[in-house]
């Protein structure tokens, strides 16, 4: 594989940038695989990589529905973040966050990793206790966490609506200095293109249409390109989850719900840190092109629509206005839709599951893109070694029936609710 | 922006309602044993499908009442609707 640096940058400037190889082949299937990964996004794009880094698994496939970088690794919000307060999400997510930080060397790509900070902004005296327990319980995990007061949240935006006469007043807040943001297109580049050097085939436009089992043990799926045959396979499809496992006889603790977000016009740098608005759900950056980056509330009906509905939007875009008034300025320069694999409990699931050999790994809801390296080497190591990683160990499915749970924001079954 | 036909009050736009999901979860029947398995499909299994689906809306800013919705999830084309205590 060719090496990407400056001076490979100027050896092809002089050429005119004609004799760049192709990042990652088009090769067609072969008949059979040791794994085949279903689902080409970031996070199947990193098992591959994983099995081939760290468990010397090359002879793997992964299948794409649609093209590398179309689904949801390219329609999220690029945040990158570890607060959580229960262990399984903590200790899960901060393994991610030494991943994101070595990433763009391990992968010899930029990735744009800027760790700038998420806010979460408190509205009132509960929600800064509830802050501080959350901030305490991430420090006893080992994640960065730091209780603001107004006075210092002013500091680092002032931009922000401080007048005395809001709704909801901004109390303070927590900050994770060390999350940020990264860019989210060179992510899914960067491991197609490493797992591709490492003989992984990435098929691309081929739809799994059905499953070969036979004596509860996995044997092969069935393609628009023809029937493979594989000793392990991985589900890796988020809002898809459920289409694929009804073809297996399979339900699931997972809805489908559609998440939007969009962007401004580009403006000049404002914003220096993601922040989240606390009395409701919006949250804000600002991109490399002055783009401010904003998401907030699912539809809130079960959607595979991947576009989005105006009234969400602007709903969204209402709490937008109401922390950021200057927002109201701007005019809007795109809006997308993804879908999610909400699960029961806001927690993903990386799991074995009943039929031998099929391996699933589901449930994101609206944490997927920052989950993509820590779910990518965890599922990598649940397939390779055929049982989860003590970090994984938590994300089990049958959680449900045994009430297990690891229900984060404390909200119960309605995935809708957010 | 949807537009549900409200069996009581007729054609009304998507932010009077609230969203209540699957309307073909059924809750096991009471004053009877009730297995985990059964427990468990009741409360976190979901089906989920892409097409046709059966869901549980509320007129909560019109007459309040419960109403069911048959609605594609990809086409976002809405078939029926029915009242909460009407099968389809």
């Amino acid at each position: 594989m060719q090496k990407y640096s400056v001076f490979s940058l100027i050896k092809n400037a002089f050429k005119g940038h004609k004799d760049w190889e192709v990042a990652w082949k088009d090769p067609t299937p072969k008949k059979e695989y040791d794994v085949i990964i279903i689902g080409g996004g970031g996070h199947g794009l990193a098992t591959a990589y994983y099995l081939a880094k760290e468990h010397n698994i090359t002879k793997v496939a992964i299948i794409e529905k649609g093209w590398i970088g179309g689904g949801n690794v390219g329609r999220n919000t690029t945040i990158i973040r570890s607060n959580y307060m229960h262990d399984e999400n903590g200790l899960f997510s901060e393994f991610g966050m030494d991943l994101w930080r070595n990433m763009s060397q391990d992968l010899n790509f930029n990735v744009m990793f800027s760790p700038r900070g998420i806010i979460n902004l408190a509205h009132s005296d509960a929600q800064m206790n509830a802050y501080s327990r959350r901030g305490n319980s991430m420090r006893l995990n080992g994640i960065d966490a730091v209780l603001l007061n107004r006075e210092e949240v002013k500091k680092i935006i002032p931009m922000a609506d401080f007048s005395e006469n809001v709704r909801f007043p901004i109390f303070g807040g927590l900050m994770q200095p060390s999350a940020g943001t990264a860019r989210h297109d060179a992510v899914a580049w960067g491991y197609a293109r490493q797992a591709d050097s490492m003989g992984v085939d990435i098929i691309q436009n081929c739809e799994v249409t059905g499953f070969d089992v036979s004596n509860g043990k996995i044997l092969g799926i069935r393609t628009s390109k023809g029937n493979i045959k594989a000793k392990k396979i991985g589900l890796c499809v988020a809002g898809s989850t459920n289409i694929l496992a009804e073809k297996l006889n399979m339900t699931l603790p997972i809805e489908t719900h559609l998440l939007q977000a969009c962007v401004s016009e580009p403006i000049k740098p404002i914003l220096d840190n993601v922040v989240t608005f606390g009395a409701g759900h919006f949250y804000c950056s600002q991109s490399d092109k002055g783009e401010m980056v904003m998401g907030g509330d699912l539809d809130g009906y079960n959607s595979y629509a991947q576009r989005g509905n105006l009234p969400t939007l602007q709903h969204v875009l209402t709490e937008g206005i109401a922390m950021f008034p200057f927002l109201s300025k701007l005019k809007m320069l795109r809006t997308w839709g993804g879908i999610m694999d909400m699960s029961m409990d806001g927690s993903p699931i990386i799991d074995k599951t009943h039929i031998e050999g099929l391996y699933l790994n589901c449930g994101w809801c609206y944490g997927g893109f920052k989950a993509t390296p820590a779910s990518g080497w965890t599922f990598a190591h649940t397939i390779a070694q055929d049982k989860p990683h003590e970090l994984n160990a938590g994300y089990s499915l049958n959680r449900f029936s045994t009430g297990h749970l690891i229900d984060e924001k404390g909200l119960g079954t309605k995935t809708w609710i957010s | 922006m949807l537009h549900i036909k409200c069996p009581h009050c007729g054609l009304r736009s998507q932010n009077e309602f609230s969203y209540g999901g699957d309307a073909t979860v059924k809750r096991p029947e009471l004053n009877k044993e009730v297995s985990d398995k059964d427990w468990d499909n009741f409360v976190y299994l979901r089906k989920s499908p892409r097409g046709k689906h059966l869901e549980l809306w509320q007129h909560i800013s019109g007459c309040r009442q419960w109403i069911k919705v048959e609605r594609d999830t990809l086409t976002h084309e809405i078939f029926k609707t029915l009242k909460a205590n009407e099968e389809v």
